[in-house]
């Protein structure tokens, strides 16, 4: 669904994570001699926010209701699923698409 | 600068890009179904150049979720890069701080995980050569992929149902992200817990699962005591 935010307020949105993103690459870079290490609380916390936020970016998309008839959209799960063993397999980026993809319109030629 | 060096930083990216080329596609043509123009999709690829973050911020755009949401959860996704900021300052100490500034804003994960390597083993190594090597390509095919992206996603129809590329993309990740006990709980819950809270207003569903599933994992850590690493 195209976004029905305006071109400035979209542009806005790009230039503001820019801006945080830079920060975050920078901050030590910039920082250091002043402050050369990240307290290891805060370390210990970041460890977890690669996987519990991709995670979190996963699987409502694989999980997804379908609007129409308010049901889970299977032939999502089932790609989903599949692609999850070949994901946890290989760690391939490229050989997770090509399965995914390939079991969901596998899938929606069979059944649908 | 030492042009060998250089050459040798393109040299030891290229494996990587073909890893990058269906992500930086994915992200054409995601900013297309999110309805932005060539100029702000190559635009944000630009000056974000951060895949993960972008895909975020598109999917929530395109939900027309509120901008302070779209801008923080895309910080969030991009918190790991403060661990890698920290681990490669020691080896920019040397260059002037605009410079520096310059490194940082090409700073991605291939780039770190490449030039960290090989500032570990080569202490004679042209760091800025080999770094700039590695980073300004990735840059470089980030674009080119990107406008691939837009340019040929338009083209196809929507029954190949291309967008559900992005989870896929999220999902080899998420898979390489968990590495011992304490993070696949923090995967384990912290999906599950963005799907259960995905209906809450203003579509902070996502920071939700998230934050969750980081307690879920300190958690875990914390409990398994001496045996956590």
């Amino acid at each position: 669904m195209p976004t029905s935010y305006s071109d400035p307020a979209v542009v806005g949105a790009i230039a503001a994570i820019a801006a945080v993103t830079f920060a975050i690459r920078f901050s030590f870079i910039a920082l250091f001699g002043r402050l050369d290490e990240i307290p290891p609380r805060v370390r210990r916390v970041l460890r977890y926010v690669p996987p519990a936020v991709l995670a979190a970016l996963v699987l409502p998309s694989i999980v997804a209701v379908d609007p129409a008839s308010g049901t889970l959209a299977v032939d999502r799960l089932f790609a989903g699923a599949l692609a999850g063993v070949v994901a946890w397999r290989t760690e391939d980026v490229f050989a997770t698409i090509a399965v995914g993809m390939g079991a969901l319109w596998t899938v929606r030629l069979l059944f649908f | 600068m030492d042009a060998a060096d250089l050459r040798r930083g393109v040299r030891d990216v290229a494996p990587l890009l073909l890893g990058m080329i269906p992500f930086g596609f994915v992200v054409g043509i995601a900013a297309a179904n999110a309805g932005l123009d060539l100029v702000q999709a190559v635009g944000m690829s630009a000056v974000v150049f951060a895949g993960a973050s972008q895909l975020a911020a598109l999917d929530l755009l395109a939900s027309d979720a509120p901008l302070a949401v779209v801008v923080v959860t895309a910080g969030v996704v991009n918190l790991r890069m403060l661990m890698y900021s920290a681990s490669i300052a020691t080896y920019f100490r040397a260059f002037s701080m605009r410079w520096r500034a310059g490194l940082a804003f090409l700073l991605t994960d291939p780039a770190y995980a490449l030039s960290i390597a090989a500032f570990r083993t080569d202490e004679s190594i042209d760091r800025r050569a080999y770094y700039l090597g590695a980073a300004v390509t990735l840059w470089v095919i980030w674009q080119v992929t990107t406008v691939a992206g837009v340019v040929l996603g338009a083209e196809v129809p929507d029954a190949l149902a291309l967008d559900f590329t992005v989870p896929l993309v999220f999902l080899a990740l998420t898979t390489s992200a968990v590495e011992d006990r304490p993070t696949a709980v923090a995967a384990v819950v912290g999906g599950p817990a963005a799907t259960v809270s995905g209906g809450l207003p203003l579509d902070v569903g996502l920071l939700v699962g998230a934050s969750l599933g980081v307690v879920a994992g300190v958690g875990t850590e914390t409990l398994g005591g001496a045996d956590a690493d």
